[in-house]
């Protein structure tokens, strides 16, 4: 779960990082006053929790109370990524001498933190390891001996050789660990930090993201991820016990199974259509689980035909095939359905759908290429 | 020889009296599984489809002389039971359990590796070797004994591939699920290594997906190490950028983990990489004749 930068920014500033003035605003009025109360130029500050603001025009540089007026106006107006901006961060601009890098994520193959600090901040980091992955400085973490202040100076002088400006750097490293554990993050990160021209550290950006397998031990962390900003079609699924991602095709997929929908999702694209959704109805699925599904995939307008791939080990395909009957005698469905059942009570399962309008498919293949040709009709 | 269990493995059970521990217990026992022990805290004394129940892990292998343990506890308690295990000396830890934080996966595995035991998962199926014995969730009616090892990071689309495998008559030797998380006990690459030793296995299937490098460094690996045919699948084509995929660990992030650059690995490494989950039999099939050629020659 990602949280927002002014709430990642109030987690460091209470972690001893020094964060620059700011405050937040849902409108332009409100925007301009703080401007005025800063009595400098701002930056104004899109609060979303997506990434490319940047790029969307969704921060500016305000020289005035006026000026930042019109740029929360116009940000607030704004969509980034599909979500839309109902806050804005007015945040005091300060001269920049030199913009770094600092963050701290997960390296999956060493299964172990790794801290990492670049003097080429500013820019997406991603941008640096491509095309000068030498400036990333990076120290992998024992699970075990945690962040030592030998690694953190070891860091911070590959930034810089100025000795305070390397001991606050180090300070910040360590700061950042420290949130980074206590969250459960899968990703701290300060882009950029800042030297200012009167020689000052300031995090001018901050980026949390927490695993979302660790939020049952933050529940003062679950109020911050903002239900507004997701895909309503998501949240509805996810509390129905469905792990379902919106995508732009015009399949619906409705699997059992993360790697088994994925796949369904490829036969689609390979037949010729695009998905309109990954769903995991998950394993042992009941009746009303199966009619959510459908419940929800049907709720995206730009679905033409449905795709219902279910492999029966644990789920028994008897208990789908009623949970989709149910449905579409309950939802009078006008869209084609296509079914796979494979596995456990297969042919019970099929003989219940016999005198439905469902398409029966023997194999996923079939299955996806039947679903693709309907959609096309 | 199959790799990981086989006829003699002695299994406990870690959550046995909870709603999954004791549905899954009859399903290894029905199979075969010589399930001697389980544990749950406070519940000594209890049995479970007559097996014992223990109260500690310590104590259960004192009993029962198990040396393979199956978790089946929720995930606030999977860690501390596979520590448990791993300080009990129990040398293979199969970890179903879905959910389980990736800061204390982190400690999990690397105080696992110190203790020398192995872990399977977490958020496994399971192992099964068909024929001799069930260590997991897996429906074992659709597996068929045989020769091709089997190595995957999912469920149902894993049973998928292996009934194929087995209704075109291509047996199994061992099949392992190395589970959907990012951080899992077991690589691609260990279990790769295992199966190019296990004289029982003559071919591999190797079901990647989305998200980290598991598949790019077992592609490496192969061209290095293996001599034995691999055939990959690899799903999430159609996967969108910093979107997780029901799996903790399929996540196309920071650019990295897409399933084309994992298919572009394994073309480089010279291994054929199956379209669907229906062809890898198929795909399979070709490849072993053609190295039954290459034997005959």
């Amino acid at each position: 779960m990602r949280i927002y930068e002014y709430q990642a920014h109030e987690v460091f500033s209470s972690h001893g990082i020094p964060t620059p003035q700011m405050e937040l605003t849902r409108t332009a009025r409100g925007a301009e006053e703080i401007a005025k109360r800063f009595a400098r130029p701002v930056a104004v500050k899109a609060q979303v929790l997506v990434g490319g603001r940047g790029r969307a025009g969704a921060v500016k540089i305000a020289q005035s109370p006026d000026e930042t007026h019109e740029a929360a106006s116009r940000i607030l107006s704004l969509h980034v990524k599909g979500e839309r901006v109902r806050e804005v961060l007015v945040q005091e601009a300060l001269q920049i001498k030199e913009e770094y890098y600092l963050g701290i994520t997960v390296d999956r193959s060493h299964r172990c933190p790794v801290v990492m600090a670049s003097p080429s901040g500013g820019v997406e980091i991603e941008e640096v390891a491509k095309l000068t992955p030498q400036r990333i400085f990076k120290k992998l973490i024992h699970p075990l001996v945690g962040f030592q202040n030998y690694q953190a100076r070891l860091l911070a002088f590959s930034l810089s050789r100025n000795k305070e400006r390397a001991t606050g750097i180090a300070d910040i490293l360590t700061s950042l660990f420290r949130i980074f554990e206590e969250l459960d993050c899968s990703l701290a990160e300060i882009n950029p930090l800042v030297i200012t021209e009167d020689e000052k550290l300031c995090a001018l950006d901050a980026k949390i993201v927490i695993d979302d397998n660790a939020l049952y031990r933050h529940p003062e962390l679950s109020s911050l991820g903002n239900i507004e900003a997701e895909d309503p079609l998501e949240v509805k699924a996810r509390q129905r016990g469905l792990s379902y991602v919106r995508l732009d095709g015009e399949i619906g997929c409705i699997v059992n199974g993360a790697g088994l929908a994925m796949a369904t999702m490829d036969l689609v694209k390979r037949y010729g259509s695009e998905p309109a959704n990954f769903l995991d109805i998950g394993g042992g699925a009941s009746k009303d689980r199966v009619s959510s599904a459908l419940d929800i995939v049907l709720s995206d307008r730009k679905v033409k035909a449905i795709l219902v791939n279910i492999f029966g080990g644990i789920t028994r395909c008897d208990v789908v095939a009623d949970g989709l009957k149910e449905a579409i005698t309950r939802m009078k469905l006008n869209l084609p359905l296509v079914i796979r059942l494979s596995g456990t009570n297969e042919d019970e399962g099929r003989a219940r759908l016999a005198h439905t309008k469902a398409i029966l498919a023997g194999s996923m293949d079939e299955a996806a290429r039947i679903a693709v040709r309907e959609a096309k009709k | 020889m199959s790799i990981l269990v086989c006829s003699d493995t002695r299994v406990v059970v870690q959550g046995i009296t909870g709603r999954e521990g004791s549905f899954h217990t009859a399903g290894m026992k029905e199979y075969g599984t010589k399930i001697v022990a389980g544990v749950t805290p406070g519940r000594e004394g209890e049995r479970v489809d007559g097996i014992p129940v223990y109260n500690t892990v310590k104590k259960a292998r004192q009993e029962s002389a198990a040396n393979t343990s199956v978790i089946y506890v929720p995930h606030q308690f999977a860690p501390d039971a596979i520590l448990e295990a791993a300080d009990a000396g129990v040398e293979l830890i199969v970890c179903i359990t879905e959910g389980i934080s990736t800061l204390d996966m982190i400690k999990v595995c690397c105080y696992v590796s110190i203790r020398g035991s192995r872990l399977i998962g977490p958020n496994s199926p399971g192992v099964i070797s068909p024929g001799k014995t069930k260590v997991g969730i897996m429906p074992g009616a659709i597996h068929k004994e045989g020769s091709v090892g089997v190595v995957s990071r999912s469920g149902t689309l894993t049973y998928e591939v292996v009934q194929n495998l087995s209704m075109s008559d291509l047996g199994q030797s061992t099949c392992v699920g190395i589970g959907g998380d990012s951080i899992i006990g077991s690589s691609f690459v260990d279990i790769l290594s295992l199966f190019e030793e296990d004289s029982e296995t003559q071919a591999i299937v190797l079901i990647g997906e989305i998200g980290g490098r598991d598949e790019e460094e077992a592609a490496a690996f192969i061209r290095e190490k293996v001599t034995k045919p691999v055939v990959a699948l690899v799903a999430g084509r159609c996967a969108p950028r910093e979107k997780r995929m029901g799996h903790a660990g399929a996540i196309i992030s920071g650019g990295e983990g897409t399933a084309d650059h994992k298919i572009k690995a394994f073309e480089e490494a010279s291994i054929s990489v199956a379209e669907s989950p229906g062809n890898v039999a198929q795909i399979l099939r070709a490849e072993l004749e053609q190295e039954g050629d290459r034997q005959n020659l």
